[in-house]
């Protein structure tokens, strides 16, 4: 196989490639935190009567809710805040289909330019 | 174990390298460096997801994903020794693209722990100090800067403080466990009390399974060994024995930390503070317990900020040389032998983060990487033994029961995917999405400037197949 050159960069070039994966990496991670997509999806089970009790605490975890300076009032939204884990299937699907997609693009795309690597390298031998 | 320093010097022609000056001490350091902050703050939200049983069940269970990703890890990087790590097996093993999104992985990882214990270490000294007004950000900022100053002027240094700062974090874990008699309920651990029938699983078995999301944080980042791999006197020797003892290390300390948090606060607070060991040390009633893990959560956090930046520069470094990335990155420091220009540029990056994102955030988005990352481990390690069999390469480690660890790894890889969508999946959809369209500018457009062959940088024959 013929040797590949690629071709010499220019300095403005570079500049612009480093800008594209600098806003490439903010957009990933700013824009979820932005759009309110990260985090955790939780919600409070609000109680009427705040009592350790009704929260659920025996007298052993009271006692150390109170040395950690909590009230029944205070620790309220902290015990009461629970994930519901329902499953929602389309979105899992997609998750799914998204994340097989990548994997199947990444080792085929990869597969092709690993055999121009390796034709270079080694040639016929 | 000692640390020695060899006044090495290695300038190939013009080109300046790296240096070989690293033992296994400082691939133990590196690796339990970069994860022991793992149990001063993030395990515990596993307990907030499944409750603290659940915390236990996947310290266990994760621990076992970490070892085959440990075993794996050693016999691949004992045969491809090069900076980059992962990114270096990638290259030779899967291929360009692949090796460009392992090194991405790897970037994101670690800069986004780096960027949760900056947060961590910010939020210790503003809650210690229990003064209104405090703002982290100026703790966070120094901690980052220096930490950088520190990588710039040299790895051995870096390494050795490394060193020091993990073992004592290390030890203040044992002294705390020993502290509050662990073979006696009652008198100060109640775990029986703590964890009954009725609260130990509250979300049942689904709560295990979204557990496995935050038991990654348990051990993430023991892989980083493997970026010291150009820097290591012996890689054969030295990247297994360091990874391995250190992952032997982490899993006694993880099972003495749940024990101990588990038995001191209701889940329900253990899944939401910052400080679980902390927070043990004030349940004690001891002052100098107190004291000890506070100094010791600020020191692993520092350790872990300090291997991060070093495995992130390096990645980046890695994807410079290579031409994957402007070549502007792959400068090596012409009297500290660092690679500068790539500590330099993520400095900003991670700053920007540990300003506008929560901890438990940051701690989700590197989590996110690395199981991308070990998803790509258990497929990487079964096309390398077939590529090359046993036999055909010399290995400097050849890790047993191939591919059951393999199998395993990739197993709870998709268990953990479904962990992260049981509560973070719109975060995990958006980082994909990321991974795929820059994946697609550099198939289509980056690659053009990679040279071809001369990514193939090992002595091994043509792989079979090919």
């Amino acid at each position: 196989m013929a040797r590949y050159t690629p071709p010499e960069q220019s300095k403005a070039g570079q500049v612009f490639d480093i800008a594209v994966v600098v806003v490439a990496i903010f957009v990933a991670l700013w824009l979820p935190l932005k759009l309110g997509l990260a985090g955790a999806a939780k919600s409070i089970d609000a109680l009427d009567a705040k009592t350790w009790e009704a929260l659920g605490q025996n007298p052993t975890m009271a006692s150390i809710w109170e040395k950690l300076g909590y009230t029944p009032e205070t620790a309220h939204d902290i015990i009461q805040n629970r994930f519901h884990y329902i499953i929602d299937w389309p979105t899992l699907i997609i998750m799914a289909a998204v994340l097989i997609g990548y994997f199947i693009f990444l080792f085929r795309a990869s597969d092709r330019e690993y055999r121009d690597v390796i034709d270079e390298k080694f040639g016929d031998k | 174990m000692t640390i020695t320093a060899e006044p090495a010097v290695q300038v190939q022609g013009d080109r300046v390298s790296l240096l070989r000056v690293l033992g296994p001490a400082h691939v133990w350091a590196l690796g339990v460096g970069i994860v022991l902050v793992g149990e001063f703050t993030g395990w515990n939200f596993a307990a907030d997801k499944g409750g603290a049983l659940a915390a236990l069940i996947v310290c266990w269970i994760v621990g076992l994903l970490y070892t085959s990703v440990a075993m794996i890890d050693s016999e691949v990087t004992s045969t491809v020794a090069a900076a980059g790590g992962q990114y270096a097996q990638a290259k030779h093993i899967v291929g360009p693209l692949m090796a460009f999104n392992v090194a991405l992985f790897l970037v994101f990882a670690y800069t986004m722990l780096e960027v949760s214990d900056a947060i961590l270490l910010g939020d210790t000294i503003v809650a210690k100090a229990g003064v209104e007004g405090i703002n982290h950000n100026s703790f966070i900022a120094a901690t980052i800067v220096v930490l950088a100053w520190l990588n710039y002027r040299g790895v051995l240094m870096t390494l050795n403080v490394n060193f020091v700062i993990t073992a004592i974090a290390y030890v203040s874990i044992v002294i705390l466990f020993f502290s509050v008699s662990p073979w006696t309920q009652g008198a100060v651990l109640k775990l029986n009390e703590l964890v009954t029938p009725g609260n130990a699983l509250p979300y049942g078995w689904i709560g295990v399974i979204a557990a496995f999301q935050f038991g990654i944080w348990y051990y993430l980042g023991i892989e980083g060994t493997t970026q010291a791999a150009e820097e290591v006197r012996s890689p054969a020797r030295s990247l297994p024995y360091g990874t391995m003892a250190g992952m032997i290390t982490l899993l006694i300390a993880a099972a003495m930390t749940w024990y101990v948090c588990a038995s001191l606060m209701p889940w329900e607070y253990l899944g939401i503070t910052y400080y679980p060991l902390w927070d043990a040390g004030k349940l004690t009633g001891s002052a100098l317990l107190e004291n000890l893990l506070f100094i010791a959560t600020l020191l692993a956090a520092l350790a872990s900020a300090n291997g991060c930046i070093n495995d992130a520069a390096r990645a980046w470094f890695s994807l410079g040389r290579d031409r994957y990335l402007p070549t502007w990155f792959s400068a090596v420091h012409p009297k500290y032998r660092t690679p500068y220009r790539s500590i330099l540029f993520l400095l900003p990056i991670a700053l920007a983060f540990a300003f506008i994102a929560d901890l438990n955030q940051a701690i989700t988005f590197s989590i996110l990487s690395g199981v991308l990352q070990y998803t790509f481990m258990s497929i990487n390690i079964i096309m390398f033994r077939k590529k090359w069999p046993l036999g055909s390469i010399r290995r400097g480690y050849t890790h047993p029961f191939h591919p059951l660890p393999a199998i395993v790894l990739f197993c709870l890889c998709v268990v953990t995917f479904f962990a992260i969508f049981l509560g973070f999946g719109s975060q995990l959809i958006a980082m994909v999405a990321f991974y795929f369209l820059i994946s697609l500018w550099f198939h289509f457009y980056r690659y053009k400037f990679v040279r071809r062959g001369a990514q193939f940088t090992m002595p091994w024959p043509k792989p079979q197949g090919y």
